[in-house]
């Protein structure tokens, strides 16, 4: 029944009346007998449904190759409960001033009651930089697959019938306590192509990469590393002729923070 | 009624309620009310109030355990807050003032009074609001170790607890010299929101044992490369660790023995050859303590308050919220260290128990990082429980409870004959008291009542077995296929340490429980959650999604309890005793606070004697506030 509140809730485009507890059953008995009846104002005697929030940064590193250096961001927040919460996604490049593959969503996300790891997610993406803007709808997973795998598909429709996939994933492999050692992957899928972006069909490209950090403390955590990104097939082609390199090798240093 | 003031035997100069180390020579502080630091060790003593009236004030203060001052509250000034000594048959009155902006309430641990003196906000009351002063009045009517502190958020945490001992209107049957409150606890400088936070967005945290490349290589170098890899691929399939033993660990917390770090050394004195009565109280937010004092045995004679038959080990884990009485006696002119080190190791409260101020005995080296077993999992693996039959069935025997007689233990259990209280056995000796008026605690002079015979063989008229409405979703990670009792287990990190650790089939009561009725039906409850969400609940389901338990006023109910996650959690029943079908038949222990162990299945009994609305949950701080908790309603 909370799930179905939830969808309609959704759907009707009432994201944000999602956040607070959903009420589900009333405390107070239909007949008290003896025990007193507690006021409308008692507090519950537990807040299980507190409302946190959460921000996270999985990359906030500068790149280089020596002459040139970016500047690139993936992160993700979100506020709500165990069982709604709005999603805040968001990534980008910096090189020489120009923002590129500049992706920004929000989401609404709830747990998959059976995959009890993942939740599933629902909302808008907004491909925001120094390219045109394009806006999709989008649904997706996220969360732990087995043997620790983190893993997120997404699938993103835009008018004109227009799909669009993305898979990310990682996984932190615990060299000892403190040091991590996390490849990680992310690939993008699109069934027409869109010049203005640069975009080809099929699949477009790839950002991998293997970090090595040392939690300092679980929320902070400096790393270096080395990362790929490279454009494939169509797209590529679209790279050759406007000049720019397919493929961009870099030493990566960052750190890893969230709260 | 007696008048308890005038009679002899209750002063305290019959036997010396002591405070550690300021005991001696330092008179003022039996009724003091400041905290007093002692010259020689650094460790303070919580300030003891007794009679029967009683002003609390509840104030923020802070404290400085690593150099950092950190808020915390305070009752009366005092970390720990007062132990109160209250004296059974009195009517004890305690007014309790909040001087804090937000809202406080004090909950009785184990205490059976009217529900309205319980303490749960949204329960029994709307809690203590700032600047107000709530006047609990109650009578008291049962005698031993006990604790109070606070139900509202996480104010537990911060400090809010203190000790109860109620002085029996009868002789003890303990003969002991010296008597010590042992309030065991956790601290961090880390604000409890913050921490429940992290829990909810990290579940590991705090574990900083997780299987690291590093022990790959070590299990792979003792146990072979192919069993440490099939052995890594079983747990990451179902994205769980052997290692995840405690949710908050030393990584956040300093373990405290009456509100002193280890380093204090807090220290109670004896003289040799004096029997010295310690009361154990785990008084902590998250944390299982495996309690032992080298060199000395120590002989359990109250479980939760209640007289159990003297049995002597030599160590003993104590679930959140528990107590245990211990006597111990040390001959030698030396000193023995009281030690408490949690489950999750790493770090330990300590004491002393020394003849004079200043001595410190050695401390022992913790004990190995416990791991999970398949066991734990519900995955089998009885290896170690010496074939016994464990079908898991609440209403089967217990195994091996060395040739004691199993009455009681069976719904259709024919009751002892040769009862000494056969006169209690007359047609109907229970039914007009049921739900009248809540039956004594079991002591020297209480009587087990009998139902009629006829009604004695009947069986449970409802029995949910095999259709609990066990919710599978995002907040259960998975069900243990196989459950069995494991009171003889003494728990992860404990078996096989050649010590003699106390199991909860030790616990045998010294005097039988008043209601002789079997129980009328069964009800089973799963201990469910899914920790890498930190979600924690009942049958699958948060309090905020479940509806109250609802009891008849006198009725005999059996609670089973089938954990499904592989933590301990130990479950609290507020105003009504939990009596544990541990296979002691009559002589069921009496306990407030039941430590249940990973893929455990546990058994006891109810009376539903008292009307009210009580708070059933785990007792781990996090858990509660995470949703394991519901509410049983008695009316």
């Amino acid at each position: 029944m909370m799930s179905r509140l939830a969808l309609h809730l959704v759907f009707a485009g009432a994201l944000l009346a999602s956040f607070g507890p959903i009420p589900i059953c009333a405390q107070a008995p239909e007949t008290p007998v003896e025990a007193p009846t507690p006021a409308s104002r008692w507090p519950k005697p537990v807040e299980d449904n507190r409302v946190l929030t959460f921000v996270s940064f999985d990359q906030l590193e500068g790149r280089t190759n020596g002459p040139n250096t970016s500047f690139r961001w993936d992160g993700q927040g979100w506020i709500g409960t165990d069982f709604n919460k709005l999603w805040l996604k968001s990534e980008g490049t910096v090189t020489n001033g120009i923002t590129s593959d500049g992706d920004q969503e929000i989401l609404y996300d709830r747990p998959i009651p059976y995959l009890r790891y993942f939740d599933w997610q629902a909302g808008v993406r907004l491909d925001l930089d120094s390219g045109p803007t394009r806006a999709w709808a989008a649904i997706g997973m996220q969360g732990l697959a087995p043997y620790f795998f983190n893993f997120a598909p997404t699938l993103y429709v835009r008018d004109g019938g227009r799909v669009a996939g993305r898979i990310e994933g990682s996984y932190d492999l615990y060299l000892t306590q403190r040091l991590i050692l996390q490849p990680q992957v992310e690939l993008n899928f699109y069934s027409q192509a869109d010049r203005g972006r640069g975009i080809g069909t099929g699949f477009s490209d790839l950002d991998g990469g293997v970090r090595f950090g040392y939690q300092f403390s679980r929320k902070f955590a400096p790393y270096i590393g080395y990362a790929y990104s490279g454009v494939f097939g169509q797209t590529a082609t679209f790279s050759r002729q406007a000049g720019q390199p397919t493929s961009a090798p870099r030493l990566v240093f960052g750190v890893w923070v969230w709260r | 009624m007696r008048t308890p003031e005038k009679d002899p035997s209750l002063t305290l100069t019959r036997r010396r309620f002591v405070q550690g180390a300021a005991a001696v020579g330092i008179a003022a502080l039996v009724e003091g009310k400041v905290t007093l630091a002692n010259a020689e060790t650094s460790a303070h003593e919580a300030p003891v109030l007794t009679g029967n009236h009683f002003d609390l004030a509840i104030e923020a203060h802070h404290l400085n355990f690593t150099g950092r001052r950190v808020r915390a509250l305070k009752i009366n000034g005092a970390f720990p807050g007062p132990t109160l000594k209250w004296r059974e048959g009195d009517t004890v009155t305690i007014a309790v003032t909040n001087h804090l902006p937000s809202e406080t309430s004090i909950h009785w641990h184990g205490m059976r009074i009217p529900t309205e003196m319980d303490g749960v906000p949204g329960l029994s009351y709307a809690g203590i609001a700032p600047g107000q002063t709530f006047v609990y009045r109650f009578p008291v009517r049962q005698n031993g170790t006990y604790w109070y502190h606070s139900h509202s958020g996480f104010q537990e945490q911060l400090g809010l607890w203190g000790a109860l001992v109620i002085e029996p209107r009868d002789k003890e049957p303990i003969e002991y010299d010296r008597d010590y409150v042992v309030l065991l606890s956790d601290w961090t400088d880390t604000k409890p929101e913050t921490l429940y936070s992290n829990l909810k967005k990290q579940s590991d945290y705090y574990n900083y044992h997780r299987r690291t490349t590093g022990t790959f290589i070590e299990d792979a170098k003792n146990k072979g490369l192919r069993p440490t890899i099939a052995n890594r691929l079983m747990w990451g399939r179902m994205n769980m660790t052997p290692t995840d033993i405690a949710d908050v660990t030393n990584a956040a917390y300093i373990y405290t023995m009456n509100g002193n770090p280890a380093d204090a050394n807090w220290t109670a004195l004896f003289v040799p050859g004096e029997r010295v009565r310690l009361r154990f109280i785990n008084a902590s937010a998250m944390t299982l303590f495996d309690v032992r004092i080298p060199g000395l045995p120590m002989t359990v004679v109250r479980a939760d308050g209640n007289y159990v038959q003297p049995v002597t080990v030599d160590e003993m884990r104590m679930g959140v919220a528990e107590t245990y009485d211990v006597i111990v006696q040390p001959h030698e002119e030396k000193a023995y260290t009281i030690f408490a080190q949690p489950e999750s190791r790493g770090s330990y409260a300590r004491g002393t128990l020394a003849p004079r101020l200043g001595m410190a005995a050695e401390v022992p080296p913790m004990d190995p990082y416990p791991n999970r077993t398949m066991e734990d999992m519900g995955m089998g693996g009885m290896a170690h429980m010496n074939g016994m039959q464990m079908g898991g069935m609440a209403s089967d025997q217990m195994p091996g409870m060395k040739g004691m007689q199993l009455n009681g233990m069976t719904d259709n259990s024919m009751p002892e004959t040769k009862d000494t209280d056969m006169t209690a056995m007359r047609d109907g000796a229970i039914e007009p008291l049921a739900g009248k008026t809540p039956f004594s605690q079991p002591g020297p002079h209480t009587t087990r009542l009998m139902p009629q015979p006829s009604r004695m063989m009947s069986r449970p008229t409802e029995t949910r077995e095999g259709e609990v409405p066990l919710h599978v979703g995002a907040e259960v990670v998975g069900v243990a296929m196989k459950t069995s009792p494991r009171l003889h287990d003494p728990g992860d990190g404990l078996n096989g340490n050649g010590r003699r650790v106390l199991t909860y089939s030790d616990l045998h009561a010294l005097y039988k429980g008043v209601d002789g009725r079997p129980p009328t039906r069964e009800i089973i409850l799963h201990l469910t959650g899914n920790m890498e969400r930190f979600i924690w609940g009942f049958d699958g389901y948060k309090v905020s999604q479940a509806e109250p338990i609802q009891l008849k006023l006198g009725e005999r109910v059996r609670f089973i309890l089938i954990n499904d996650t592989m933590m301990e959690h130990p479950i609290h029943l507020h105003g009504l005793w939990s009596e544990l079908e541990n296979g002691s038949g009559e002589f069921s222990p009496y306990k407030h606070t039941l430590l249940v162990k990973p893929a455990e299945r546990v058994s006891y009994l109810i009376s539903a004697d008292t009307p009210g609305r009580w708070a059933f949950h785990c007792h781990l701080l996090y858990h509660m506030a995470a949703g394991m908790f519901r509410t049983v309603e008695v009316s």
